[in-house]
C-alpha cells in the first residue's frame, strides 16, 4: 500500500539547511499498521507529513497503492489517504461547526447525500447526533478528536496518518481513542502510520516499529521484539528503559546517540 | 505521614472562580501536609491540581476567591498573610517551576542574567557575586559549558536546557519548597528523567520539600514517595507511591488499567467508568 524509498527531506537553503530526513526506506502492507518512534527532532513527522504532501523539499520515491507520487497531489489521492494530527485544539476551524467541518470534503470530492454521511461518520465515531451543529469550543479535547477522524473517515480512505493522535489528551481519553482506532481499522481494513514518542502506544496499535534518531532508522522492531525487550540497538534499549519510569541509577546509564 | 520536618500544613483549602455561568469551583477542601519529600499531586485536566499549586503562593487568578481553615507555612498562615509578608516569600522560601520554559522566560534577557537577577533579588549581593553564583548554578543543573550559555537568549536553547535553566533559576535563592507544575512534560522521557533526576539530588542534599504536579500517574508513582490522587476538586486517594498496585479507589485503579503498556497484549482498552458518586463532596478528614 506504501513503499518509501531512500527518502531525503531538507529544509531550508544553503548553510541553513537542515537535514531532517536522511534516507531511509520502508513498506507498509495493505491492512497493517506501521510505527515511526523516536525524539523530538528525529525527523518522525516530517515522513509523514512528507508523504501526505505537506513538505516539498524532499527525493527519493513515494508510491502510494501502485501510484507514484510528485510533488503535486490530485484529489484522488487525498480521498484515500487521510491525516490525523495532533492538537485537536488546533486541527478544526474555530467557527465551522462540526458540519461544516465534516460536509467540506464531501463537497471537494462530490460525495452524495451529505446528510447521511454525516451522521454515518458521528456515529462512527461514537458521538450523538446532537453533537452535529456545534462548534469545537463547545466540544472536550477528546470528542475534537473523535470530530477530526470523523473528517478523515467519511471519505472513506484506505489509509490513515496518524501524528501522535492521543499525547494531547488525558489518558483515559486516550484509551477511548486507541479503542475507536483499533475498532475502525478492523471494520475497515485501513492502512496505519502512525508517529510517537510513547513505545506503549504504539506497540499497542502497531505490528511493526520503526525506531528513528537524527533522520535516519536505527532499526526496524516487531512488536513481538518490544514486549520481549529484545532490541538490537542501543538506542532503542535506552529508550525502552526510559519508558519504565524514574529509576535514579538508570539516569546516569544515559548516553547521547549520534 | 509527611517525613522529617513539617513544612506546609494545608487544611481545607477551596479555590473558586466566578464566571458568567455561575460559581466554578476548583477546588474543593484540600487538606494535606508536606515534609523533606517528594510529593506528587496528579489528576487529569480540570481535577484542580494546578490551581491547588498556584494557590500555595496565592498566584490564583483575580477573579478567584481562594479559602483556607490554614495554610501554614513556617508558622505564617499564607491564606492570611499580606502581599509584603508573601513577596519576601514567593520565590525566595517557596518557588514555582513551570511547564513550558519559552513561555516563563524573559525574551529579551539573558538566560544567564535571569538567574542572576533571580539571585540578586533575594540578597544584598553584588552583581558579579551574582555572576558568579549563577554561573555556579548552571554547572549545579549540569550544563556543560555555563559561560557559553550564560549568553543564550531563551530562543538560543532546547526545551531541556530551557527548563534546566528555570530550575537554576529557582534553585537559586535556596528555597524550601520547590513547586513543580508539570515540570517536565513538554520533554523528552530521557531528558524527562534526567530533570527529574537532577530536583531528586537537590530535594536529598537540601532538604527541601517538593510538590510534584503532573498528569502521569506511572511517573509520579516511580518518582515521588507519596502520591495524593485528585479528581474534580478533592484528593480521592493518599497512596504511598511504593504501594500504588494498592490503589483503593476506583479512579486511581481505572487511571492505572487505562494505560497501554508495552507488555500487555489485549486489543481492547479498560475505557474508565466515572461514577457521578465521586464528585460527591467528602467530609474533611479528621
Amino acid at each position: 500500500m506504501i513503499d518509501v524509498k531512500n527518502l531525503e527531506v531538507r529544509f531550508g537553503q544553503g548553510t541553513e539547511a537542515v537535514h531532517a530526513v536522511r534516507g531511509i526506506s520502508f513498506d507498509v502492507a495493505k491492512g497493517e499498521s506501521f510505527g515511526l518512534v523516536g525524539e523530538s527532532g528525529s525527523g518522525k513527522s516530517t515522513v509523514i507529513r512528507t508523504i501526505a504532501g505537506l513538505n516539498s523539499g524532499w527525493s527519493g520515491e513515494i508510491v502510494i497503492d501502485g501510484v507514484k507520487q510528485g510533488n503535486r497531489r490530485d484529489r484522488a489521492f487525498h480521498k484515500h489517504l487521510q491525516m490525523i494530527f495532533q492538537d485537536p485544539y488546533g486541527s478544526l476551524h474555530p467557527r465551522h461547526t462540526v458540519n461544516d467541518i465534516l460536509k467540506e470534503p464531501l463537497i471537494i470530492h462530490r460525495f452524495d447525500d451529505p446528510d447521511r454521511r454525516i451522521l454515518n461518520a458521528l456515529s462512527e465515531v461514537g458521538l450523538d447526533p446532537s453533537y452535529r451543529f456545534r462548534f469545537p469550543h463547545q466540544l472536550s479535547g477528546g470528542q475534537r478528536q473523535r470530530i477530526a477522524i470523523a473528517r478523515a473517515l467519511i471519505l472513506q480512505p484506505k489509509v490513515l496518518l496518524l501524528d501522535e493522535p492521543t499525547s494531547a489528551l488525558d489518558v483515559s481519553v486516550q484509551a477511548e481513542i486507541l479503542n475507536l482506532l483499533v475498532r475502525l481499522r478492523r471494520d475497515y481494513d485501513l492502512t496505519y502510520v502512525m508517529v510517537s514518542h510513547d513505545l506503549a502506544v504504539v506497540a499497542h496499535l502497531c505490528e511493526r516499529v520503526a525506531v528513528m534518531n537524527r533522520g535516519l532508522f536505527v532499526e526496524e522492531i516487531t512488536r513481538q521484539q518490544l514486549r520481549s525487550q529484545t532490541p538490537k540497538q542501543g538506542y532503542t534499549r535506552q529508550l525502552l528503559d526510559a519508558s519504565k519510569g524514574y529509576d535514579r541509577a538508570l539516569v546516569d546509564t544515559f548516553e547521547e546517540f549520534n | 505521614m509527611a517525613e522529617g520536618r513539617t513544612l506546609l500544613d494545608i487544611k481545607n483549602l477551596r479555590v473558586s472562580f466566578e464566571t458568567p455561568k455561575g460559581i466554578v469551583e476548583a477546588v474543593r477542601g484540600v487538606s494535606f501536609t508536606l515534609g523533606q519529600e517528594r510529593l506528587g499531586i496528579v489528576g487529569e485536566s480540570g481535577s484542580g491540581k494546578s490551581q491547588t499549586g498556584r494557590a500555595i503562593l496565592r498566584l490564583t487568578a483575580a477573579q478567584g476567591h481562594v479559602t483556607a481553615d490554614h495554610m501554614v507555612f513556617d508558622g505564617i498562615d499564607l491564606i492570611a498573610a499580606d502581599e509584603r509578608a508573601l513577596r519576601r516569600i514567593r520565590g525566595n522560601r517557596i518557588s514555582m517551576i513551570m511547564q513550558d520554559p519559552r513561555y516563563s522566560l524573559n525574551p529579551i534577557m539573558s538566560v544567564g542574567q535571569q538567574i542572576a537577577e533571580a539571585y540578586q533579588v533575594h540578597s544584598s549581593a553584588s552583581r558579579r557575586e551574582a555572576r558568579e553564583r549563577a554561573l555556579e548554578m548552571l554547572r549545579t543543573v549540569r550544563i556543560r559549558e555555563p559561560e557559553k550559555v550564560y549568553k543564550l537568549y531563551p530562543h538560543e536553547v532546547s526545551g531541556g536546557m530551557g527548563q534546566r535553566v528555570m530550575i537554576a533559576m529557582m534553585l537559586i535563592p535556596d528555597p524550601e519548597i520547590i513547586i513543580a507544575d508539570e515540570p517536565t512534560s513538554a520533554l523528552d522521557m530521557t531528558v524527562q528523567l534526567q530533570i527529574l533526576a537532577l530536583l531528586d539530588d537537590m530535594v536529598r542534599d537540601r532538604g527541601m520539600g517538593l510538590i510534584f504536579i503532573s498528569h502521569d500517574l506511572r511517573l509520579v508513582a516511580s518518582f515521588c514517595d507519596r502520591v495524593l490522587v485528585m479528581y474534580g476538586g478533592q484528593i480521592v486517594e493518599t497512596l504511598d507511591a511504593k504501594r500504588l498496585h494498592d490503589a483503593q479507589h476506583p479512579y486511581t485503579c481505572g487511571l492505572l488499567n487505562c494505560l497501554p503498556g508495552i507488555d500487555r497484549s489485549d486489543d481492547v482498552l479498560p475505557v474508565l467508568q466515572r461514577d457521578p458518586g465521586w464528585l460527591t463532596e467528602r467530609e474533611p478528614a479528621q
